[in-house]
C-alpha cells in the first residue's frame, strides 16, 4: 500500500518542574502510523492523550524526542527555511476559527500572502483567479470575502476559509485539528461533508483530529485511538468503532451520548482523580481504570497484536500465556 | 401533570448598546413563554448565539445593564404561592438564591477561589445562607452531602488547581445543590469536558435530581447530553422557542423545519448515510429578518414567513411548535 505520510516511533517527552523536583511526562510514548492517498484518518482520544503534540509534531512546530516523519520517501527537514517542500504538501486546519486571523487584518490578505509565498501566481491575474477558483470549492465567492474583516464572518465561514486558505497549495494532505468543534451544531455537517468532498474531488488525505468519535465514525476511513501518548487500537473505523477490542476504546465508545433517548447510559463510570498519575505508569497506562486489568497490565507495557486489521495493545489479546491467567 | 414551579409571559430580554451615538438593540430572548414543571429536567438547546444563556440570566432574576428586561413577567413558586421576581427587592431575590434556586454558570470551573481550600469555599457558602452555623458545622454538612452525592470528601482539602476539569465542575454543581433547592440552572456544564467526564457530570446531574425530586433547567448544545438527560426540551432559535416537546417527541418527530436539520444532521453510529446541515448561517441578534427568523434558511419559506412570526400551536399538551407550515396544516384539518 502507498503511503503518503509515516510517523515511525514518534516519541515526545516534556518535563515539568525546577531542576530538583523534574517529572518526565511522556506526552507521545512510541506512536508509528501511516497515511495512504486519498484517505481519512482519524486520530481520537481524550484531552491531553497527545493527539495535537502529534499534528504540531508533524507540521514542524514541535520537535520529537525521537522518531522520524517522512513525507515523499524523505525525512522532515529540521530547518525553518527548507520546510516549503514539506508544508507545500501539507496544510493545516486549526480548531479556533476566531483564533485563525487576526481580527485586525483582512481575510483576503491572508491568501495573498500564501501565493507569494510559495510563488503560486506569476501576475495579479492568475492569482485572482486561483483564490477564487479555491473559494468556490469550499461554497464561497471572492466578492462576499475580499475586503472583510474576520468579525463579518461566522464560525463555519471562517472555517471555510481557512480551508479554502490551505487549499492553495495544493496540498495532498490537510492536517485539521477538531476543525469542527468550535462551529455552530446546525453548519458542523456543512464542513465535515466539506472534507468528504475534497477527498472525492481533489484526492487530498486528511488527518482528521477529533474527541468527538460520532463525526470520526462519519467521515473516516481509518482510526487511531489514543490514550495517554499512546496508540491503543488502529484499524478501519468501521471494525474499531462498531466493535472495539480494547477496554478503554469500549468505554469510550459507550461515553458518547447516543442521540436516541431510548439508549440513556445506566452503568456507573469511575474518573480518575489526578491526571498525570496516568501517564507514569509502568505498564498499560489504562490498568488503573480497566475493568478487565491483570497482574501483568501494571508492570509489563503491552505490545502491538494484530487481530485482522485491526492492531490493539492490550494484554488481553496476547498469546502470551502470563497474559491468560 | 405537575405544575408549574417556574413559569414565563411573553419574556423579553434585549441587550442596549450605544456604539457611537447609535443605539444598537440586540433581542437574546424575545417573547418567551415557558413552564418548568416539578420534578423535571428540561433542557434548552440552540446554537451558540441563540439567546440561551441570556434567557437563564433573566430567568434567575440577574439581570444587569447592558441586558435590560424590556417586557413579560417571571413567576416562581415558592411554598404554595407564585412571586413575580420583578417585583422583589435584590435582598429577597438574595434570598431566594441558592436556597429555593441555584445557577452554575457556563464556565463555572473557574469560580471556585484559587488560592483558598475547597473547606473553606463550602464553610462560606453555608455561613452566608443558614444562620447560626459554627464553621464546624458547617463543614459537616458538607461533608454529609459530598458523600451522598458520591464525591471524595478528601477534596475539601485540596485547592481547585489540584483537581481535575470534571472534579471541579463537579464540585460547583455539588455547591449548587448543597441547600437542597427546588431548581437548578445549569448552563453548558458537559462542555469542555471529556466524554468520560462528560458522562460523569450527567450522572451527578441525574443523582440529584432523583434524590432532591426538584426541577434541572439543563443549557447545552450537545444533543448527545439533551437525550440522555432531558425529560422535555425546548429549540431556541435567535431568542425564540421554536419547538417544545418530550425528549421522545423531539428526537422522533420533530416539526419544526430547523428543529428537524438540527437532529438529522446528527451523526450516528452504524450508519454512514450522508447527513445535510441547514443551509445560510443563523442571524444576529441585532439584525433579525422580519417574520419568522428562520425564514431566510428554511426551504419551506412562504410569504407569510417573510412577514409575521407565527404564533406558538399546540400539537398535544407537550407538544408545540412555532411555524406556519405547522399552523396552516393544522388550521387545514379542522375547518
Amino acid at each position: 500500500m502507498p503511503k503518503l505520510l509515516e510517523v515511525d516511533h514518534l516519541t515526545k517527552i516534556f518535563t515539568l518542574g525546577s531542576m530538583i523536583s523534574r517529572l518526565r511526562i511522556t506526552a507521545i510514548d512510541d506512536v508509528s502510523f501511516e497515511i495512504r492517498p486519498a484517505e481519512i484518518f482519524a486520530l481520537a482520544g481524550e484531552s491531553g492523550c497527545g493527539k495535537t503534540t502529534t499534528a504540531r509534531i508533524i507540521l514542524g512546530f514541535d520537535e520529537p524526542t525521537s522518531g522520524t516523519i517522512v513525507h515523499k520517501g524523505k525525512r522532515e527537514p529540521k530547518s525553518r527555511n527548507k520546510k516549503v517542500w514539506f508544508t507545500e504538501g501539507i496544510q493545516a486546519i486549526f480548531q479556533d476559527p476566531f483564533g485563525t486571523f487576526n481580527p485586525l487584518r483582512t481575510v483576503d490578505r491572508y491568501f495573498f500572502e500564501t501565493v507569494r509565498r510559495y510563488k503560486l501566481a506569476g501576475n495579479k491575474e492568475t492569482e485572482l483567479k486561483l483564490i477564487s477558483e479555491k473559494l468556490k470549492a469550499v461554497g464561497l465567492s471572492y466578492e462576499e470575502f475580499s475586503g472583510r474583516y474576520p468579525s463579518e464572518f461566522s464560525g463555519g465561514q471562517l472555517q471555510r476559509i481557512s480551508i479554502a486558505r490551505a487549499l492553495l497549495t495544493e496540498p495532498i494532505l490537510m492536517i485539521a485539528d477538531e476543525p469542527v468543534s468550535m462551529v455552530d451544531a446546525s453548519l458542523r455537517m456543512s464542513i465535515v461533508n466539506l472534507f468528504k468532498k475534497l477527498r472525492e474531488e481533489f484526492g487530498v488525505s486528511v488527518l482528521y483530529i477529533t474527541h468527538d468519535l460520532a463525526t470520526a465514525y462519519y467521515i473516516s476511513d481509518r482510526i487511531a485511538i489514543m490514550f495517554r501518548g499512546n496508540i491503543v487500537e488502529m484499524g478501519p473505523v468501521e471494525h474499531v468503532l462498531m466493535d472495539p477490542k480494547h477496554p478503554y476504546t469500549r468505554l469510550l465508545r459507550e461515553s458518547i451520548p447516543e442521540v436516541n433517548p431510548d439508549l440513556r447510559w445506566r452503568e456507573i463510570v469511575t474518573l480518575t482523580d489526578i491526571e498525570h498519575e496516568e501517564y507514569l505508569r509502568k505498564g498499560c497506562k489504562f490498568a488503573g481504570r480497566c475493568p478487565k486489568v491483570m497482574e501483568i497490565c501494571k508492570n509489563v507495557v503491552p505490545d502491538n497484536i494484530g487481530i485482522d486489521d485491526v492492531q490493539v495493545k492490550c494484554h488481553l489479546y496476547s498469546s502470551d500465556p502470563r497474559g491468560a491467567s | 401533570m405537575n405544575e408549574p414551579v417556574l413559569r414565563t409571559e411573553q419574556l423579553k430580554a434585549f441587550y442596549v448598546l450605544d456604539v457611537h451615538g447609535d443605539q444598537k438593540v440586540v433581542k437574546a430572548v424575545n417573547e418567551v413563554n415557558l413552564e418548568i414543571r416539578i420534578n423535571e429536567v428540561y433542557g434548552i438547546a440552540g446554537e451558540s448565539g441563540c439567546g440561551k444563556s441570556t434567557l437563564l440570566k433573566a430567568l434567575y432574576g440577574a439581570v444587569e445593564p447592558p441586558l435590560r428586561l424590556m417586557g413579560g413577567k417571571v413567576y416562581y413558586l415558592v411554598g404554595d404561592s407564585e412571586l413575580d421576581i420583578s417585583s422583589l427587592s435584590p435582598e429577597e431575590k438574595r434570598k431566594l438564591r441558592w436556597e429555593h434556586i441555584s445557577y452554575v454558570p457556563q464556565g463555572s470551573m473557574s469560580v471556585l477561589n484559587p488560592v483558598i481550600k475547597l473547606r473553606e469555599t463550602f464553610s462560606d457558602f453555608i455561613g452566608s445562607h443558614v444562620s447560626g452555623k459554627t464553621r464546624g458545622e458547617a463543614f459537616e454538612i458538607a461533608k454529609g452531602r459530598l458523600s451522598e452525592l458520591g464525591l471524595p470528601i478528601k477534596i475539601l482539602d485540596a485547592y481547585p488547581h489540584q483537581l481535575s476539569g470534571g472534579m471541579k465542575q463537579r464540585v460547583t454543581i455539588a455547591l449548587a445543590a448543597l441547600l437542597k433547592p427546588r431548581i437548578i440552572i445549569c448552563d453548558e456544564p458537559t462542555t469542555a469536558l471529556d466524554v468520560v467526564v462528560q458522562r460523569g457530570v450527567v450522572q451527578l446531574l441525574k443523582d440529584i435530581q432523583k434524590k432532591l425530586e426538584n426541577s434541572i433547567i439543563l443549557v447545552t448544545h450537545d444533543m448527545g447530553i439533551q437525550a440522555n438527560v432531558a425529560d422535555r426540551i425546548a429549540i431556541m432559535y435567535a431568542g425564540k422557542i421554536v419547538e417544545e416537546a418530550s425528549t421522545e417527541t423531539i428526537f422522533s418527530d420533530p416539526q419544526h423545519p430547523y428543529t428537524r436539520y438540527l437532529i438529522n444532521s446528527l451523526p450516528r453510529f452504524g450508519d454512514k448515510a450522508p447527513r445535510e446541515s441547514a443551509p445560510g448561517n443563523p442571524p444576529l441578534l441585532s439584525k433579525l429578518p422580519d417574520g419568522c427568523p428562520f425564514h431566510p434558511r428554511c426551504p419551506y419559506a412562504m410569504d407569510i414567513c417573510k412577514q409575521q412570526m407565527p404564533d406558538t400551536h399546540a400539537l398535544s399538551v407537550n407538544h408545540k411548535v412555532a411555524c406556519w407550515l405547522v399552523a396552516e396544516r393544522e388550521d387545514a384539518k379542522t375547518p
